[in-house]
């Protein structure tokens, strides 16, 4: 196991390294570079002086030792400091992370809890009508696009609709809360049902189709019969039996939803109004903020590279037949 | 697969026997039986799943809709219309110039005759920009389906024909490009765009060449799973023993017996191509203004009087949308179904 791990751990690393060069690449390939772009209105700005510029930023050097320079202070998480907001990237990304994964792990608990009992449910009663309709539910949740729902959402329960629930923000611009009280949370709750509900609706479908595949493939398998010919009662076949084995690939979902707990919806943010890491990332793109989007990527790309690797342990972990190989 | 084709062969003629008009209608049932091929059973399992059917045929429609039906219609998807001020009525051509400065855009107008779908908020005509619209939405998706195809089926062919060092390296390869975060990578290749100055009409080639390079991973660790596996068979064995070339194994056996998997792949990415190019265009990073697409369409509803008042300019696209990945997932789950061996319907 020991071995297994490390083993994972050293190709991680070799991958991000390669994440990063590309990431690096990509941002050495803008013609009007970084200073360019930060120097463009001030008039006053000589051409030593931009050139001067560069040396600081270490856009004069090849592009091995540009990568070296930028690979050693990213390794001290420094990316620079961003052009919209005038402060460090890290300290921007940390500032507004916190309400998006909240808001993720929300989602994502509720697409757990929803999808895995209803894809078990759908599986066992193959072919019925609760079958039909969880398809359907299936079908729709990964065909509706996020903004279309969302902007329905936002009309019929918004200001123009029904007016029940708010559509913007986090919080009542007009109430004062002292602390944080019941109160604040139930207004933290109304602010997020329906940017919740975009999530859950849209996120669900994944989950019902691969719990409902992997569910059907275990529930044909001879070991179940066998459980079935013992005389086991249903529910235990099902649960423990059959739903073990579906548990496997799961996990490995599990662990690629990772990244997307803190990349953030970028639309959702956007369209509720919500301070969180997408709609950051949106302002800073309206603005060419290179910097800024060069951190958020490279945070990212990490993130994803450790779900990756935290999935592959997991499975090894409840499968052993993976370590050996 | 050629187990599974074999599978299919058998599962055909237990069918066969098991309807009984085929059975008694037919003189000779096993002659009969000898003549369908594996394609024909699968067409045949296709067109019985009546949600596939319904699929095949939303998307011919709509490939009428968006490619057939704009070479009749009068208006184009970038021409502005105006209202004479006095009379209300609507101005095409400007006559004099008196009549020019008498006019208002056409701006928001209701569905009514002239516009089955009513105006936008530039007074351009609805129905002829969702037309222009789904082109656009549908030609990325095949495009870019295609690119990733070509680099999943050749790199997945690779590692899992060579193995040994060529799968070592570009199984990182894989893996490195599917931990690139694709939203923001798109941000930063659009912002890249706007720095050129490439045109707006241009721009979705662009976009359409990086999805590309970013969506083939799937397909690559698809045809090299499936190739590993094939090789393990003993009509590879075969195939190896009579000495042919590298290069004929690969394009004569291993290819066409990953083929099923591929379409079903292929189709169901369609559906997704289109979501995430309509998640691009509503952000503004897809298709820029002028030119329609049915996400920048959907993208006027931030403006509060179109979400309130006109519905009729952002739903139409948005259900779309809907209609579209609707109808290619459907069509993908019943290409997966048919071409599944273990499914029996």
């Amino acid at each position: 196991m020991r071995q297994y791990i490390t083993r994972r751990l050293l190709i991680s690393i070799i991958v991000l390294i390669g994440v990063s060069m590309m990431l690096y690449a990509l941002s050495r390939l803008i013609p009007a570079d970084y200073v360019t772009l930060t120097t463009s209105t001030q008039a006053k700005i000589t051409e030593e002086m931009k050139d001067h510029l560069r040396d600081l930023y270490g856009l004069n050097t090849s592009f091995l030792t540009g990568y070296w320079n930028w690979f050693k202070s990213a390794i001290r998480l420094d990316f620079g400091v961003s052009l919209t907001y005038a402060r460090p990237v890290t300290e921007v990304i940390g500032s507004c992370m916190a309400v998006t994964f909240s808001i993720a792990f929300i989602a994502l608990l509720f697409e757990v809890a929803i999808g895995l009992p209803l894809g078990i449910l759908a599986a066992r009663k193959r072919n019925t009508k609760t079958d039909y309709i969880i398809t359907a539910f299936i079908f729709i949740g990964i065909s509706l696009p996020s903004f279309f729902f969302a902007a329905m959402l936002k009309r019929l329960f918004g200001f123009y609709g029904l007016n029940l629930l708010p559509t913007s923000g986090l919080l009542n611009p007009r109430i004062l809360y002292d602390g944080f009280t019941l109160e604040k949370l139930k207004d933290y709750a109304q602010h997020l049902i329906i940017p919740i509900l975009v999530f859950v609706l849209t996120g669900c479908g994944s989950w019902l189709r691969f719990t409902r595949a992997n569910m059907i493939e275990s529930l044909e398998s001879d070991y179940v019969r066998t459980a079935r010919a013992k005389g086991i009662p249903e529910r235990r076949v099902v649960y423990t039996h059959a739903f073990r084995n579906t548990l496997i690939p799961i996990v490995t979902l599990l662990g690629a939803s990772l990244p997307s707990l803190f990349s953030g919806a970028i639309i959702t943010e956007q369209l509720f109004g919500i301070p969180g890491i997408g709609s950051t990332a949106f302002k800073a793109y309206e603005l060419s903020d290179v910097p800024f989007l060069m951190g958020f990527n490279v945070f990212l790309a990490f993130l994803t590279i450790v779900g990756f690797l935290i999935s592959d342990i997991l499975y090894a972990v409840v499968d052993p037949r993976v370590r050996l190989s | 697969m050629n187990d599974n084709n074999d599978m299919l062969a058998g599962f055909a003629s237990v069918e066969e026997a098991l309807e009984p008009e085929s059975f008694y209608e037919e003189e000779d049932v096993a002659e009969h039986q000898l003549f369908l091929t594996p394609a024909q059973m699968i067409i045949r399992r296709f067109v019985r799943n009546k949600l596939a059917v319904v699929g095949t045929t939303i998307l011919v429609l709509m490939a009428l809709f968006c490619f057939g039906v704009p070479l009749f219609y009068e208006y184009n998807q970038t021409e502005i219309f105006y209202l004479d001020k006095d009379t209300g009525e609507e101005i095409r051509t400007f006559d004099s110039e008196e009549r020019m400065l008498n006019s208002i855009l056409a701006v928001m107008q209701p569905p009514g005759k002239q516009h089955i779908l009513g105006t936008n908020k530039m007074g351009q005509d609805m129905l002829a920009r969702l037309m222009y619209g789904g082109r656009i939405s549908l030609m990325v998706g095949f495009i870019v389906v295609i690119i990733e195809l070509v680099i999943g089926v050749i790199l997945g062919g690779l590692a899992g024909y060579y193995r040994g060092w060529v799968d070592i390296v570009l199984m990182r390869l894989v893996e490195i490009v599917s931990a690139i975060p694709f939203m923001p990578l798109m941000l930063i290749v659009s912002s890249l765009l706007i720095v050129v100055k490439i045109s707006p009409a241009n721009k979705i080639y662009y976009v359409m060449i990086v999805l590309g390079l970013l969506f083939w991973t799937s397909v690559a660790r698809l045809v090299r799973g499936n190739i590993l596996s094939l090789r393990e068979s003993e009509y590879m064995q075969a195939a190896d023993a009579t000495g042919i070339r590298p290069w004929h194994k690969i394009t004569r056996h291993l290819i066409p017996n990953t083929l099923p998997n591929l379409i079903v792949t292929a189709t169901l990415d369609l559906g997704y191509i289109i979501l995430i190019e309509s998640t691009l265009s509503f952000l503004g990073v897809g298709v820029g203004v002028p030119y329609a697409s049915w996400g920048n369409m959907v993208s006027e509803v931030a403006d509060s009087i179109i979400m309130r008042q006109h519905p009729n300019i952002w739903i139409s696209p948005g259900l779309c949308i809907l209609i579209t990945v609707l109808a290619f997932n459907f069509v993908g789950d019943g290409l997966r179904d048919a071409t599944d061996p273990k499914m029996k319907r």
